[in-house]
């Protein structure tokens, strides 16, 4: 283990966050908030840990992907760490577990919240939490990637580490410039995003957080009823956008490229505009009488269904009050996520697709013991251990959603709310059913419980490997 | 520059290593995926998996906008194919590795009908090498600047050499020719030396001059100067008929010891010049009776390293030849320098110096100016020959008021024809080529020899 590698690179990151902190910092002055000295005192103190850190450059700059995981790990602990200090100096969020549990709710881009009202936060609290949600979208790590100018190909070890998806690849052949790409198509939708919904009536200071949230695919909302009271023009452009976040990066670089027909060819997008159009047409049917209107009907199913799959959890109405059809949807919709390389959570359309497909694989080896099938995703044969990656990642997935409901069940809530709030934190989603639903919150459960939720968050951000790696003592024996 | 690689053998990889160093955006194409994720893994280039002579897949490593290809499977004709498609997809230059000796004749041919930008045959490439060795025996390494003008030689300084523990100055008092010494190997280290550097017997030193002007030199330290009158060649693989048909055009007698009879018959029609011997070399009693003792050249050309390894060392035992040993494979090279093998040959080596020289040149119309590259010392050092364009900012200035790097030394001009060796007053002028030693990677122009 190179453990000084990881003291330097947790020193940029922690280098980062003082240079993301300024923003807060510059909304305080605008609206005059004193809640902003907090903000940059931890700013002030992220830069001189940080700089300590990072300071001496290593001579040994060898890593491999175990040291990857641990650096990307590490930095998104304290990452949220760090995040979290200014809600709890500011006064905001006055108590030590709802902090930290915003903080990493933010980064992981869940955007669950422990507040009954966020309309009592100060500008810059909520500039900041949806800003969280913004650079743990793309992620901090491929950020970090793009701007410094990192040597060596064990580069892509960390990138691997960060990025969503059953196997990460690059768009040209430098880490450095496929980060670049990245993060450049990430910020233009961005900003596209938030003039859209200004020139659409939103206010500005709206338009920014939510277009943050939305583009992160996080879901803080700054009002106490997320995006029910927005007008119906902006309910629906904000649905586009959540689903144009959630979809594959990788269709967008095809599309701006020269081969714009390789992008209608990506299967995973495919299948996740399919589940998209027939779960809300479904819905749509089921809650047709609650509505005045089948369009209203359609235009709520829509924008709930975009908001759970992309795993953002926005919501315009109480999902928790609809018939059970609808309901169960949504949950299945909870585990579901969006497309790989994208910034939502969740365990990805392409790893659905890769499960389907091996188990028809498999009955296929029932009827013809003989038969020889390769499992192919966009016309290409899917390596052997891309297939067993996601097959180990589905067990360790179910076997996490177990043991934290089993953990979080010594609350003595209802089963439904305990079993939707760990799903719905595990894919960073944000809304669950009954007490956790879109009028509820995550108040109702004990310190303990937030710790282990927090706990889910991350490893679901992260895809589990990273934050699992970090409790195996192997990793950490010297050789 | 853009640069797709097909086939991540030795050579891919070598090569691949060599131009990630140097800031080229790499392409990898393969068709193990266990291999892609190797050499992805190791370094910053793309991987993509599938057979390099399909359009599909050129297309996706990117041939549209590439500047060149390089196709170095294992086989020719895949190779041959790779660079047509490259050709007609992306236009781009295209370098093909063709080994089969067949072909070899047709060399020019088939470059010139398939539009091919450069061929490299590693084991002709190699026995080359060899050949300029065996020529001058003394040397351990000769590379060559300014079209032949200038050599630039390594060897081994004698035990008694009238040049031991002298410093630098002094040996150009004591021996009046112009000779540069650039870089001195003492066990694992490497020195760029000043003027008060001491020499010490047992130091490989690399030299540059004109090929008069170093035999000369060399004859003065009491280094033997002549080509060899006889050599003994172990394994009668392809790089050994390159290289005794090398030889015996040089008049050198050539023995050949083979272990498959067939191959034996072979190279007995192909090489009638040569003594072809039939028999097993790990046996110690053929190398004997074969005369291994009087032999002056001895090199080991077997496709197993280890065997090499063990055949030099007992052919440095038992006699005063000049011994090579071809490595194709272990990459333990601090190690394998404790052994006295004399020169070592690495064809993967060669054959990525060859590439990459050829990408610089071609960087050359794209802005660098690297007319020559070596390099000297398992890649530590480098020696490189620029082209002083009008506008440089080294012209017209005397180099002692020059900022140059540390451990970046200028060896040598060549001013019109006339091969200066520099000092302090010296000046350099437009249209001059100029060879620089260097420990840096990766210069491109020689404004990059200035500190920054």
């Amino acid at each position: 283990m190179n453990h000084a590698v990881i003291r330097h690179i947790i020193g940029l990151i922690l280098l980062f966050e003082s240079a993301f902190l300024l923003l807060p910092c510059m909304v305080a002055v605008i609206y005059r908030e004193k809640q902003g000295l907090s903000y940059l005192a931890v700013a002030f103190v992220c830069l001189v840990i940080g700089f300590l850190l990072a300071r001496k450059k290593t001579a040994n700059q060898m890593f491999y992907a175990k040291e990857g995981f641990v650096i990307v790990a590490l930095s998104w602990i304290v990452m949220s760490f760090f995040g979290a200090m200014p809600y709890y100096l500011s006064g905001d969020i006055p108590d030590v577990s709802q902090a930290l549990f915003e903080a990493v709710s933010g980064f992981t881009t869940t955007g669950a919240s422990t507040l009954s009202s966020v309309e009592v936060l100060s500008h810059c609290t909520l500039v900041w939490r949806a800003f969280t949600i913004w650079i743990g979208g793309m992620g901090v790590i491929v950020f970090l990637l793009a701007v410094l100018p990192l040597t060596g190909g064990y580069n892509m070890h960390l990138m691997r580490a960060e990025s969503p998806g059953p196997s990460v690849g690059k768009l040209v052949p430098k880490v450095r410039e496929t980060a670049k790409i990245l993060y450049l198509i990430y910020i233009s939708l961005t900003v596209i995003e938030i003039v859209l919904y200004i020139l659409a009536g939103m206010p500005v200071f709206d338009a920014v957080t939510t277009g943050f949230s939305t583009a992160g695919t996080g879901g803080f909302g700054i009002r106490n009823d997320s995006m029910g009271s927005y007008s119906t023009v902006l309910q629906i452009l904000i649905t586009v956008f959540m689903i144009l976040f959630g979809v594959n990066f990788n269709f967008y670089y095809y599309l701006l490229g020269k081969e714009k027909k390789e992008a209608f060819k990506m299967e995973e997008v495919r299948w996740y505009f399919t589940i998209i159009v027939v779960a809300a047409l479904i819905i749509t049917f089921d809650i047709r009488g609650m509505f005045d209107s089948v369009g209203t009907a359609l235009q709520q199913a829509f924008f709930q269904v975009g908001s759970i799959i992309t795993t953002t959890g926005f919501s315009t109405t109480d999902f928790n009050m609809w018939p059970q059809i609808s309901r169960t949807i949504i949950v299945l919709l909870t585990f579901l996520g969006a497309c790989a390389g994208s910034t939502g959570g969740g365990m990805k359309v392409s790893r659905l697709m890769i499960l389907v497909k091996s188990i028809r694989q498999e009955i296929a080896y029932f009827i013809h013991p003989r038969s020889v099938k390769v499992i192919k995703m966009d016309q290409k044969a899917i390596d052997k251990s891309t297939v067993r990656g996601v097959h180990a990642f589905f067990a360790t997935y179910v076997m996490i959603i177990v043991v934290s409901v089993f953990l979080i069940s010594f609350n003595g809530l209802d089963l439904v709310t305990n079993f939707t709030a760990v799903v719905t934190a595990f894919n960073n989603v944000g809304p669950g059913l009954e007490l956790v639903g879109p009028a509820g919150n995550f108040g109702c459960f004990s310190d303990f419980s937030q710790y282990v939720l927090m706990f889910d968050m991350l490893a679901g951000r992260l895809e589990l490997f990273p934050i699992l790696l970090l409790f195996t003592p192997a990793v950490w024996k010297k050789n | 520059m853009r640069i797709i690689i097909v086939g991540c053998g030795k050579v891919g990889s070598t090569i691949t290593e060599q131009l990630v160093k140097e800031g080229h955006d790499v392409a990898v194409i393969d068709r193990d995926p266990s291999v892609i994720q190797d050499i992805t893994n190791n370094f910053d280039v793309m991987g993509v998996v599938g057979n390099g002579a399909s359009y599909s897949i050129q297309k996706e490593a990117g041939i549209e906008d590439a500047h060149l290809l390089i196709a170095v499977t294992g086989s020719d004709e895949q190779n041959l194919l790779c660079c047509l498609f490259a050709k007609k997809a992306g236009n781009c230059n295209t370098i093909a590795r063709v080994r089969n000796p067949l072909y070899n004749h047709e060399i020019r041919f088939i470059q010139e009908e398939l539009g091919l930008s450069m061929t490299i045959n590693p084991e002709y490439a190699a026995a080359t090498e060899i050949a300029r060795i065996l020529r001058f025996p003394s040397a351990i390494k000769i590379d060559t600047f300014s079209k032949g003008r200038v050599e630039l030689i390594k060897f081994l300084v004698p035990e008694n050499s009238p040049i031991d523990n002298c410093s630098l100055i002094d040996i150009s008092h004591k021996i009046k020719t112009d000779v540069l010494v650039c870089a001195v190997e003492r066990r694992d280290e490497v020195v760029i030396p000043n003027g008060s550097f001491v020499i010490k017997a047992g130091d490989t030193i690399s030299i540059v001059a004109s090929p008069t002007k170093a035999r000369d030199f060399i004859k003065e330290i009491g280094v033997r100067a002549h080509q060899v009158g006889n050599a003994m060649i172990v394994g009668g693989g392809t790089m050994a008929y390159y290289l005794a048909e090398q030889l015996l055009s040089m008049g050198i007698h050539v023995k050949i010891i083979e272990r498959d009879e067939e191959r034996c018959e072979q190279l007995s029609e192909l090489l009638p010049k040569a003594m072809i011997i039939h028999g097993d070399a790990t046996n110690q009693n053929i190398l004997l009776e074969e005369g291994i003792q009087n032999s002056e050249a001895f090199v080991s050309l077997t496709g197993i390293d280890e065997g090499n390894i063990f055949l030099s060392l007992f052919a440095q035992s038992c006699s005063k030849a000049k011994v090579i040993t071809k490595i194709n494979r272990i990459s333990f090279g601090d190690i394998i320098n404790d052994f006295q093998l004399g020169s070592l040959i690495y064809p993967k080596f060669i054959t990525s110096e060859y590439i990459t020289r050829y990408v610089r040149a071609m960087q050359n119309s794209l802005g660098s100016n690297v007319e020559t590259l070596y390099h000297l010392i398992e890649n530590k050092v480098e020696a490189l020959e620029f082209h002083i364009h009008e506008g440089a900012p080294v012209v017209d200035i005397a180099l002692e008021d020059l900022p140059i790097r540390d451990n970046t030394l200028i060896a040598c001009i060549n001013h019109a024809g006339t091969i200066i060796r520099p000092n302090g007053k010296t000046k350099i002028s437009v249209g001059d080529t100029v060879i620089i030693i260097t420990t840096h990677k990766g210069l491109g122009d020689i404004k990059d020899i200035l500190q920054k």
